[in-house]
């Protein structure tokens, strides 16, 4: 089915061929062939503009003063200094953490997200939650760590209630070093998951379970055969967003960790803002460029990732 | 891939159009702030009230602007609270309070990345490294009082001036820790998961003081902070180290019932917890003063000289002591009557002979805390 | 894989949404029972999750009632300070706006984009993707450096543009102009949000039959597509506007005065107020968030494609 025929809003070419597969776009009118790639992309033009404007020109200053040193004069040591051993310690346990939380926010998050979706859609169960959801997952900073020192804290809620009536002792340095992140990131990381794979669940027609089972499949069956091969890519693509998410969060880790620079955007903190070591800023900017590669090979696994599991899967 | 090229092409372009056009942009960031006509010009170079036409002639110019920027003057921080409500009270000035958790090196992040805006800083108060090193950012002013003040604690141009110190303490709640009378206590099983430094030594000006306070109280000296993260490295392994931020919301809830901070930020804890005492020990009596310092670019240069005039005044000057903070005039004030009695009989009791670091020793200290403090507290 | 029917016919409402009771006929019993066991498990796992989540914020609360010293009684009195900081209300509706600006011009640069790629330039994809993680690769605090210089030569264009056109000087100031680096924060979140939804439902079919039926573009778009991505869109705003309730670094670094900053700067005061209005501002996000929802929902009531059970 073409659209050849239709006339063509301002600035949208009728394009042919658009039952073609994605990614080959021929067989069509040649007439009109050589211009149709050209003319398509300008579509794509005001989100790349303003993305330019306002994210890759930021990111470009930050990256290009990596390269310079205190007096604007072109170095290599910032990124140099990135070879470290304490650089790259702190590279790894920022990669830990966010793999960490990643995998178990999405896990339970996934979880949440399937008890919401299999209730009812116009309920006040699902408003609350989700609202619950979007508030939850942009909290942080120095009040979340504060809310689960208060709980379970030296003198948390939790600790002196188990002290003194049930005479446990928690040990709780642990809230003050990666353990403690790992379970404080949770706490934003679930409501994150919820609110962007919860489209995915909603996605799944109550028809494509009857068919199953009209067809004699079982409940493996449908989950084999339908629902987690639908699933597996938003899931995945959750995934990469709550590892982002907890690779560059670092408000709450500084509430929570004040001694040392732990994890990277600490570091950045520290060369940036500190006022004891001054002289650092070019510095943090190399970490920062780091963790933009860290980034974007974590991007290349998962895009090799998916196309692995959509054949294994298909 | 051509699609993704040429994407990628449509942005770069884009954005090199940009930012032709952002260069050719009308440079009229002067022109946007109408601050700077007479009055306004005289006083961005002006290095003393006089110059300006007297006091008057300064608060007329300062009405004018309407408007003050300071930035990283959190409330509780010194009385500063009550030192912008009396200022906008007595002159009718607004005062726009930016970014109050910001450290020193914030305030000059600022008005760099802020320079030629309307927002950007007026006036700085730095800790003395940070205001040493970024002279060319300050416009040079003398207050009044410029002579009540030590030769040592300001610069001879008025580049920058002291404004306020203490001295180093320990702060402590006094119902959930037995009293502390010397820094070794600390080691004591008594005070297990009790300890707490306000930041980190490598980050902020405040935790460096209280390891370098360790440090003389076990036998270092000013020029070697070692004995100080020996001491802290001890603490931690013996557990009563708490390395989390202290903070007004901590120390109320009890995670962290004994700081080392300077004794004026301290004594604000007592709001919170009534039983709350500051220690000063007598081997270790380190002092450290804060400055402030104009900005050369400031929006509103009048209102901004006008702040340091108020600040330097008697008025100023004791609303600084009733923050528990020492006011750099104290000693002359004292002399001619003029200080606040009550509030100076309210400051913790010292004894001793003070101490003040030096910029090389402040140097020497941070080296050493750079390559040694991680692994000592970690 | 010849088994009776009725046996291997595990209940369609076991696992969707919204066709509880769809199902009739012999059997009812069975389905009741793994509907009920289905409950059991939700409810199990919504009691556990919430326990985890209501104990640390009750718990804030519970500390912004404590009153001063051993033995005080609980009081309000934090909670009543926070009515009396008189510039919280100009940052509240300034963070409400910068809100609303941020989703409009967040979705409108988006939802568009995100389907044109999928219809048209499927090769862009990945490259989209990769730019919308990017805003959250880079803390907050080293954007701030790249940031600093456009937001100059914004106000300095915003200045020159009101002195030569007579508007308020205070256009060059007002943080509403933050919406612009706030889009580009959300990107990750609403695109991924918008993602999922697409991608559970056919674009492509949708936009050809709509097309084939004689719809332009536009109606394509607004009628076709965004009515069928309802749920995705409402979460992608839910996450903005949280975002942008909660954004503090950027704010605070530009010096402006948004909520966030307000209430840093109010929790300077004192213990209690600090975590008082923490927790308010928390509660206010909520609320403003089921508000939200009511909205979202009437919209989707609107009859869209056929056979779309919402």
């Amino acid at each position: 089915m073409s659209d050849e025929a239709v006339t063509a809003d301002a600035g949208r070419p009728a394009a042919g061929g658009a039952t073609g597969t994605p990614g080959t776009d021929t067989g069509g009118r040649p007439v009109r062939g050589g211009r149709r790639l050209s003319l398509a992309w300008l579509g794509s033009v005001p989100f790349l503009a303003y993305v330019a404007v306002f994210l890759l020109l930021p990111t470009a200053i930050v990256c290009l003063q990596a390269f310079t040193d205190a007096h604007n004069r072109p170095t290599l040591a910032n990124v140099r200094a990135l070879g470290e051993d304490y650089v790259i310690a702190s590279f790894t346990r920022s990669i830990l953490l966010s793999a960490t939380t990643a995998l178990t926010g999405a896990l339970l998050g996934g979880l949440l997200a399937y008890v919401i979706a299999t209730g009812n859609p116009k309920g006040m169960l699902r408003r609350l939650t989700t609202a619950a959801c979007g508030v939850l997952a942009q909290f942080g900073g120095v009040t979340l760590a504060f809310a689960f020192i208060a709980t379970i804290g030296g003198e948390g809620l939790m600790t002196v209630f188990l002290r003194d009536a049930v005479g446990i002792n928690l040990e709780t340095g642990w809230l003050f070093d990666m353990p403690g992140l790992i379970l404080v990131y949770t706490y934003f990381q679930i409501p994150l998951m919820v609110l962007v794979f919860l489209p995915a669940l909603d996605g799944i027609r109550p028809q494509w379970r009857e068919a199953t089972s009209t067809l004699g499949g079982t409940t493996w069956d449908y989950w084999r055969h339908v629902a987690v091969p639908l699933l597996t890519p938003p899931f995945l693509g959750a995934m990469l967003l709550l590892f982002a998410n907890a690779f560059s969060a670092y408000a709450t880790a500084a509430a929570l960790v004040s001694q040392g620079s732990i994890i990277v955007p600490l570091q950045i903190r520290t060369a940036l803002t500190s006022e004891v070591v001054l002289g650092q800023e070019n510095f943090g900017k190399a970490l920062a460029l780091g963790m933009i590669v860290v980034v974007a090979v974590v991007m290349t696994l998962y895009s090799w990732f998916q196309r692995r599991t959509a054949r294994w899967l298909r | 891939m051509t699609t993704f090229l040429r994407g990628v092409r449509a942005g770069i372009a884009i954005g090199a159009m940009v930012l032709v056009a952002a260069c050719s942009a009308p440079s009229s960031n002067s022109s946007g702030n109408s601050s700077s006509s007479g009055g306004g010009k005289a006083a961005a170079s002006a290095t003393s009230a006089t110059e300006v036409g007297g006091l008057d002639a300064l608060i007329a110019a300062a009405k004018k602007e309407g408007k003050l920027n300071v930035i990283a003057l959190p409330p509780d921080w010194a009385n500063y609270g009550a030192l912008i409500d009396g200022f906008k009270a007595k002159y009718g000035i607004t005062v726009d309070s930016a970014n109050p958790n910001g450290s020193s090196q914030d305030e000059v992040n600022a008005v760099k990345q802020q320079k030629g805006t309307d927002r950007a800083p007026d006036v700085l108060d730095l800790g003395m490294a940070v205001a040493l090193a970024n002279k060319d950012l300050f416009a040079p002013y003398k207050v009044s009082t410029w002579a009540d003040i030590p030769d040592s604690q300001k610069e001879s141009t008025g580049l920058w001036f002291q404004d306020y110190g203490g001295y180093m303490s320990i702060g402590y709640d006094s119902s959930k820790v037995p009293a502390i009378t010397a820094v070794a206590d600390l080691l004591k099983p008594e005070y297990k998961n009790k300890v707490a430094l306000n930041g980190d030594p490598t980050q902020a000006n405040a935790a460096l003081n209280g390891v370098m306070m360790a440090s003389l109280a076990n036998g270092g000296s000013l020029g070697d902070i070692s004995k100080g993260v020996d001491f802290f490295k001890q603490l931690k392994q013996s557990g009563n180290f708490v390395p989390v931020q202290a903070t007004t919301a901590t120390v109320k809830n009890g995670t962290t019932p004994v700081v080392f901070d300077w004794d004026y930020l301290s004594a604000a804890h007592g709001k919170d917890v009534p039983t709350w005492k500051v220690f000063v020990p007598s081997n270790a009596v380190l002092g450290g003063y804060y400055a402030q310092a104009v900005n050369k670019d400031a929006p509103h240069p009048a209102a901004a000289r006008l702040w340091e005039e108020y600040l330097y005044s008697n008025e100023g000057q004791n609303l600084w002591l009733k923050g528990g903070a020492r006011p750099v005039r104290m000693d002359v004030m004292t002399k001619s009557g003029k200080i606040d009695a009550t509030a100076a009989a309210a400051l913790p009791p010292v004894t001793g002979t003070p101490v003040f670091l030096s910029p090389d020793q402040a140097t020497a200290a941070k080296a050493y805390l750079a390559t040694n403090w991680a692994k000592a507290i970690g | 894989m010849t088994s009776e029917p009725l046996q291997r016919a595990e209940p369609a409402t076991l696992t969707v949404p919204g066709s509880e009771g769809a199902t009739a006929g012999p059997g009812r019993g069975l389905h009741a029972r793994q509907r009920l066991r289905l409950n059991v498990f939700r409810y199990l796992v919504l009691a556990m999750l919430g326990l985890f989540f209501l104990v640390p914020i009750g718990a804030l609360t519970e500390f912004s009632t404590r009153g001063v010293g051993l033995s005080a009684p609980r009081t309000l009195e934090y909670w009543q300070q926070i009515g009396t900081y008189s510039d919280l209300v100009s940052a509240i509706t300034a963070s409400l706006e910068l809100a609303a600006l941020t989703v409009a011009f967040g979705l409108l640069l988006l939802v568009p984009t995100m389907v044109w790629v999928r219809l048209r330039l499927p090769r862009l994809a990945r490259t989209v993707e990769f730019l919308c993680l990017l805003p959250l690769t880079i803390p907050a605090i080293a954007l701030v450096v790249g940031l600093a210089p456009i937001y100059r030569w914004l106000d300095g264009w915003l200045a020159w543009y009101s002195h030569r056109y007579g508007l308020p000087s205070g256009l060059a100031d007002t943080p509403l102009q933050l919406f612009l680096v706030y889009v580009v924060l959300v990107l990750p979140y609403t695109f991924r949000a918008i993602d999922t939804g697409l991608a559970a439902i056919d674009v492509r079919t949708l936009s050809e039959a709509a097309r084939s039926l004689g719809a332009g573009w536009p109606t394509v778009m607004f009628r076709v597509i965004v009515p069928n991505i309802g749920a995705a869109l409402l979460n992608a705003a839910l996450l903005s506007v949280a975002l942008v309730l909660g954004e503090y670094t950027i704010a605070s670094l530009l010096n402006f005065q948004t909520i966030q900053v307000a209430v840093v700067m109010l929790g300077r005061a004192n213990a209690g107020v600090s975590i008082a209005v923490s927790d308010a501002a928390l509660m206010f996000g909520f609320v403003l968030l089921v508000a939200l929802s009511f909205v979202g929902r009437r919209r989707r009531r609107r009859p869209a494609a056929p056979a779309e059970e919402e």
